[in-house]
């Protein structure tokens, strides 16, 4: 169990609230951010585990940023872990807007930003092309056809056939479901 | 985004239209959620900065209530086939979802913002930069398993750099 001192509160606060402020191009970026941060450097979370989280941070309504804050803050220290990360979360976009609020038109039309912006899509690109290999690698070495299956067939539908997301966590959560409960069953029926 | 539209622009005519897309371009170019910046950038352009954390709040609270509950039943009953079966199934499609909107980043990127659909892709338009800076970060990232954040910093200041050039 990590010893819960002042320390330990403002690593995380600090941790989550520096993650965030990088967090672009959409919530997604900040699952391999996290990966790295928490499983990697600090070893407060292991690698499956922290694929749990991001399972369950996908499927619940609200955004994956904000979801996979809190449920990071309440794995390592209970609600009041989960409220610290939130603010971590929160505050740098607090921040950031506030102050681009009183510039925006300047702001918007910046070709300045707009530069580092366009870059920095590519890069975002790349951190997410890097965890999925490394992802996509653990799934296969699981040798479980029927999560090689799941995985393809939900990028499938998601890339090619646009197919609601709301709509393929569901699916995937039942098929998860239904996949167990037939193994569960041949083992009853074999005894 | 139309649900936040449809309280702020239609019913309460809090912003007009044109404030609105203003409101969802700049929160797309700030980090954070998009819903999550947009709400705040919305309670901030109505009254401020006491608005952007009530609207921040009201954003953020119904996810964690949720969540949290989702969390505390996880965390107990983690063993229950139920919920393993669920997370057997999910699990895959955290990584096909990542690297669905990771794969729509590249397109926007490498085509600027041109290509509408993995089909109708021009190769001749491509953003070379782009291209360039993706693979480089890629590799990088691989080989020297550097931090995220110094590869997206590094290819923004890049960005910066060659597109004013351009």
């Amino acid at each position: 169990m990590i010893s819960k001192g002042w320390k330990f509160y403002w690593k995380l606060f600090a941790s989550t609230f520096y993650l965030s402020a990088f967090t672009f191009g959409g919530g997604y970026v900040i699952i391999p951010l996290m990966r790295k941060k928490f499983v990697d450097e600090y070893h407060w979370i292991d690698e499956k585990e922290m694929l749990d989280l991001a399972a369950i941070a996908q499927s619940a309504p609200g955004a994956i940023a904000v979801n996979a804050a809190i449920l990071v803050g309440y794995r390592l220290a209970g609600v009041l872990g989960a409220m610290i990360t939130i603010l971590g979360t929160v505050l740098p976009c607090l921040i950031i807007l506030s102050v681009i609020s009183f510039f925006y038109v300047a702001f918007k039309k910046s070709i300045i930003i707009a530069s580092i912006l366009r870059g920095m899509s590519a890069g975002v690109a790349a951190v997410i092309a890097d965890v999925t290999l490394t992802m996509g690698k653990n799934i296969i070495n699981e040798k479980s056809i029927f999560s090689v299956l799941v995985m393809l067939l939900s990028f499938g539908a998601v890339f090619f056939f646009d197919v609601d997301v709301k709509l393929i966590i569901a699916v995937c959560g039942v098929s998860g479901l239904a996949n167990v409960l037939f193994y569960k069953l041949r083992k009853k029926e074999m005894k | 985004m139309p649900l936040i539209q449809a309280q702020v622009v239609d019913s309460n005519h809090w912003l007009s239209m044109k404030e609105f897309v203003d409101i969802i371009t700049i929160s797309q170019m700030t980090p954070g959620p998009i819903a999550v910046n947009s709400a705040t950038f919305v309670g901030m352009r109505i009254s401020g900065i006491l608005g952007a954390i009530v609207a921040t709040v009201g954003c953020v609270m119904p996810s964690a209530i949720i969540v949290l509950t989702i969390a505390y039943f996880y965390y107990k009953y983690q063993d229950l086939w139920v919920i393993q079966g669920a997370l057997k199934g999910l699990r895959p499609s955290v990584v096909s979802l990542i690297a669905s909107a990771g794969l729509s980043i590249l397109l926007i990127a490498l085509f600027n913002g041109n290509a509408a659909s993995w089909f109708n892709v021009n190769l001749s338009q491509i953003d070379v930069i782009a291209g360039v800076l993706f693979i480089a970060g890629f590799i990088i990232l691989r080989k020297f398993k550097t931090n995220p954040i110094y590869v997206m910093l590094g290819s923004g200041l890049i960005g910066l750099i060659f597109y004013q050039l351009t």
